[in-house]
């Protein structure tokens, strides 16, 4: 009983703040060291848009699943996708970390490409492991694969920031984590060499590239070797999915953050017997799902993220 | 008759391990460690609410992603230890051991 009333303790702790984070937060990086404040205490630093870049990472859309724990993701990536229509100031782009569709039918990538038509934005994808499912990821290369490397890594620049995909959910090993692979980070070697320090770096990932919980397979087995390549930049933020909940941490001059899924949650690491889809109450589940909004401002200001659920 | 009601009780308790079925639950496989004479056909069933694979790390065999109670079946003709594991979730492994 003890045991049992340790367990409930920590869980609602652990709850109650990502309640603080899903309901909105503005993460702020100063000195190294991320700050959070509540949204509704900000001095809308974020939204008020001195020409800064601003992006949207939404990931897991799982695209074809049809469980209890949501039986119409659809519906609820189209909610997803208005919101960022709906934004005031509204996002250059949008980065998806992934889990497009739930079994790499053509039919969900037909359907997330005709849902995600519906943003008058560039969008740029990176595969999760429920896209690579069948002939070795050649549905997702041959929509989403055009200027990209290998599975699908590429970079881009977008107003002074360097932008990184990179793919970690093929070829994985027997008894591992996720994996980039040599191929891949000689490439990044070579795609961040000729880049000044002061760069400001985003890598966007599927799977996490710090160990969240590697019990459950959230880690990457060579993200060290990636991050090391990075170790010489000032600002480094590694935005990943995967997990299905908001999660960071902060690294030196890195800091890493994993957005919601569209689709459904995932328990809390260690709260459940497995990471399988986590059925809620019907009237929280859009608590519990949303994107995460990005804004820069000029290089020596500080990033900010901003988590939103469906519901707010 | 009674040696027969004996035999027949031998056989009853050997035939779990001739059926080789294997469920996967919560993103494990539930029989990880199994012994089978050769000739067995190993069904895999998945239980979970998400999609795994059944993949030998010598290329034996490989399954196309299973969903929900989707079924995958190998007959193991040849003797020897195989190690499988899911490609989706690699933390989840196997072993099949048969014997001659």
């Amino acid at each position: 009983m003890a045991n049992n009333d340790e367990h409930t303790t920590d869980r609602r702790g652990f709850l109650e703040c990502m309640a603080w984070v899903g309901t909105g937060a503005v993460w702020t990086m100063a000195g190294g060291v991320l700050k959070g404040t509540p949204l509704e205490a900000s001095p809308h630093r974020a939204a008020k848009g001195h020409g800064g870049l601003r992006f949207v990472q939404i990931s897991d859309s799982h695209i074809g699943f049809d469980k209890p724990a949501n039986t119409d993701v659809t519906a609820t990536l189209r909610e997803a996708i208005a919101k960022i229509k709906a934004s005031p100031e509204p996002p250059s782009f949008v980065l998806h970390t992934g889990d497009l569709t739930h079994l790499s039918k053509p039919s969900e990538f037909d359907l997330l490409q005709q849902l995600m038509s519906e943003l008058p934005l560039p969008v740029f994808y990176v595969p999760g492991e429920h896209d690579v499912l069948a002939d070795d990821g050649k549905s997702f290369l041959q929509r989403y694969g055009k200027g990209t490397l290998g599975a699908g890594w590429h970079s881009f620049d977008k107003d002074g920031v360097h932008f990184i995909g990179l793919v970690n959910v093929v070829d994985l090993k027997a008894g591992g984590l996720g994996t980039l692979g040599r191929d891949q980070l000689e490439w990044l070697e070579k795609d961040v060499r000729h880049l000044k320090s002061s760069t400001p770096i985003v890598v966007f990932a599927h799977i996490p590239l710090w160990s969240v919980y590697p019990e459950w397979g959230w880690g990457t087995d060579d993200a060290a070797q990636a991050l090391g390549y990075l170790k010489r930049f000032g600002s480094v933020s590694v935005l990943n999915g995967h997990i299905h909940q908001v999660m960071q941490k902060v690294e030196g001059h890195v800091s890493f953050h994993t957005a919601m899924s569209t689709a459904f949650p995932q328990p809390a690491p260690g709260m459940a017997p497995s990471p399988g889809p986590m059925k809620v109450e019907a009237e929280r589940l859009r608590s519990l799902l949303g994107l995460s909004r990005v804004t820069f401002q000029a290089v020596n200001h500080p990033i900010a993220i901003t988590d939103a659920t469906l519901d707010t | 008759m009674r040696l027969r009601a004996a035999m027949l009780a031998v056989m009853a308790m050997a035939t779990p391990a001739h059926t080789g079925d294997i469920a996967i639950d919560n993103f494990a496989f539930t029989a990880p460690a199994i012994t089978v004479p050769v000739g067995t056909t190993v069904t895999w069933t998945n239980r979970d609410d998400v999609p795994h694979t059944v993949v030998s790390t010598d290329k034996a065999f490989r399954s196309p992603a299973l969903d929900t109670d989707q079924t995958f079946s190998h007959t193991f003709a040849t003797p020897g230890t195989f190690t499988y594991y899911c490609s989706l979730h690699p933390r989840m492994t196997g072993q099949i051991v048969v014997n001659p």
